[in-house]
């Protein structure tokens, strides 16, 4: 049992990152973005343009459609509200946050989908072609890309005998170095579900103009103003999220435990390493890769099930 | 049960054998193939040398660097130097749709891992799993010469069942007499040489690499 003060720790290390995370997604996109535009050989917009557009965006007076319900005015509170949530549970700074108590990895994966069911809506809500094309879309995608995602988190929770993220990663990170090719078949998975849920682009691209390719951008076509800037910080909130999801379960080595002050500086560190590796090393994939007919999108998430898959049956056979 | 690192590492590149069989399955160009069968063989040379090391067997050393050089090198540099003579180079191939194939597969793996577990009990403690991963790249391997139409491919497919032949020999029961490893070099390499005269026979008869030519036996 804890004691008050290490409680009182623990609740403050808990909102040093719900406040780290909020804050830093889009410095994470513009970081993306900027490694994209190197590559590009174009000088690129700066690593602060997401809080410029932001700022921007929340400056605007919002126009709503005439036939718009509710459900549209509250969609972005609720994207934005479940993609935080989400990425202040999963443990990347230090494990053991109490947040972190209250949902295990299928949970997770239910407040990404919370999310998705709720913008699907709001997109088809307004009555346009291209949101309900959009949602459409939307949903193709991530009911293949979700049984994927699950599959490379129960091969992590196979490993560690624990649903929980925060014991994953302990089992994961404090023990001694052991090389696991699940985890080598499951990271392949996680790669190309995270391309596919963060509309990047072989599945999606989210800097399109075309409404025709779109998939993400078009279910938000008719937002604005303070809306859309939810929406956007929400879609950086949610690569954060996949990023931290990826260190944790592959890369989780450094991470502070609870109430070792000494620990966090290198904690933060590392971790600021890893997301800036992360992030370059996205945009050299993006860079690298041709956006594909979105008919190829159920092969390509197949293949992702197909790797996860094959991570829990290694796992099984070998016992690593 | 702490295994030691050495093996933890044949464990990984177990794994990435079965990975690359499952990339071979899903490819349709004919030059990927061929580069992942190269990577394939790179795998499997990098394994054998790391048993040979972690066992001390002298042998197993020149077993792998014959991998490297001639499944590395040697036969792909043939085949490429084959696929251009032909002019096949961007064949894209039609197979029948790869999710079932992958899907198959996964069936493939299941059933060789089980298959090779009462075969497992029999073998040293250590080295068990990699039985069933070898036997499920020899089955996926065959999966792929059913499936695939170009003879190339299905060279292809009969050189990387090979491939998942040797990593069973080198890793489960460390290693087959080099005299055995050296004959089985060379008859892959002339089967190699004779599959590329075939090509050209085949071509030259059929305007074609298509083996579905081949079914068709009336003289018209």
């Amino acid at each position: 049992m804890m004691n008050n003060s290490e409680h009182i720790l623990a609740v403050a290390f808990q909102l040093t990152q719900l406040l780290v995370v909020v804050l830093a997604a889009p410095l994470l996109t513009g970081w993306v973005n900027q490694c994209q535009a190197w590559l590009q050989n174009r000088s690129g917009a700066g690593l602060l343009q997401p809080y410029r557009v932001l700022h921007k965006l929340f400056h605007k007076d919002a126009v709503i459609a005439h036939n718009a319900s509710w459900l549209f005015r509250i969609t972005p509170y609720i994207v934005f509200g479940c993609m935080w949530l989400a990425a202040a549970i999963i443990p990347i700074i230090a494990v053991d946050l109490p947040f972190s108590q209250a949902a295990d990895v299928i949970a997770l994966v239910g407040v990404f989908a919370l999310a998705r069911v709720f913008i699907a809506l709001a997109a088809m809500d307004i009555g346009t072609s291209f949101g309900t094309l959009g949602a459409r879309r939307e949903m193709l995608v991530s009911f293949l890309a979700e049984p994927a995602l699950l599959m490379v988190l129960f091969t992590a929770s196979m490993i560690s005998h624990s649903t929980q993220l925060p014991r994953i990663v302990e089992a994961l990170a404090h023990h001694q170095f052991v090389l696991y090719p699940s985890l080598a078949f499951a990271a392949l998975a996680f790669v190309i579900v995270l391309l596919a849920e963060n509309a990047r682009i072989p599945v999606d691209n989210p800097a399109t103009h075309l409404e025709l390719t779109m998939i993400h951008e078009a279910m938000i076509l008719e937002y604005s103003a303070r809306h859309l800037a939810l929406i956007e910080w929400a879609s950086s909130l949610k690569l954060f999220a996949y990023i931290s999801i990826g260190i944790a379960l592959f890369l989780p080595h450094g991470i502070a435990e609870v109430g070792n002050w000494a620990g966090l500086p290198l904690a933060i560190a590392l971790l600021l390493l890893k997301l800036t590796v992360a992030g370059a090393a996205l945009a050299v994939l993006e860079t690298l890769m041709a956006k594909m007919r979105i008919f190829r999108a159920p092969e390509f998430l197949g293949t992702a099930f197909l790797l996860a898959v094959l991570g829990l049956l290694i796992h099984f056979l070998l016992g690593a | 049960m702490q295994i030691p690192l050495a093996l933890q590492f044949v464990n990984l590149l177990a794994a990435l054998l079965l990975l690359i069989v499952f990339a071979m399955l899903s490819q349709r160009r004919i030059l990927s193939l061929i580069n992942l069968f190269a990577w394939q063989g790179l795998v499997l040379s990098v394994s054998t040398f790391v048993v040979a090391y972690s066992t001390a067997q002298h042998h197993l050393y020149y077993s792998a660097a014959l991998t490297l050089l001639l499944k590395v090198l040697l036969l792909p540099w043939l085949l490429h130097r084959l696929i251009r003579k032909l002019n096949v180079r961007w064949d894209v191939e039609t197979l029948i749709n790869i999710p079932t194939t992958m899907l198959v597969g996964i069936a493939l793996v299941i059933f060789s891992f089980n298959l090779a577990a009462p075969i497992s009990q029999l073998a040293e403690g250590i080295t068990r799993g990699l039985i069933g991963i070898a036997l499920a790249s020899v089955m996926l391997s065959l999966l792929m010469m059913l499936t695939r139409r170009k003879a190339i491919s299905q060279v292809v497919a009969f050189l990387s069942l090979e491939n998942g032949l040797f990593f069973a020999a080198t890793s489960a029961t460390q290693g087959m007499p080099l005299v055995v490893e050296l004959g089985i070099a060379l008859d892959v390499l002339v089967a190699t040489f004779i599959f590329g005269i075939f090509f050209f026979q085949i071509r030259e008869t059929f305007d074609s690499l298509d083996i579905t030519h081949m079914e068709k036996l009336k003289d018209d």
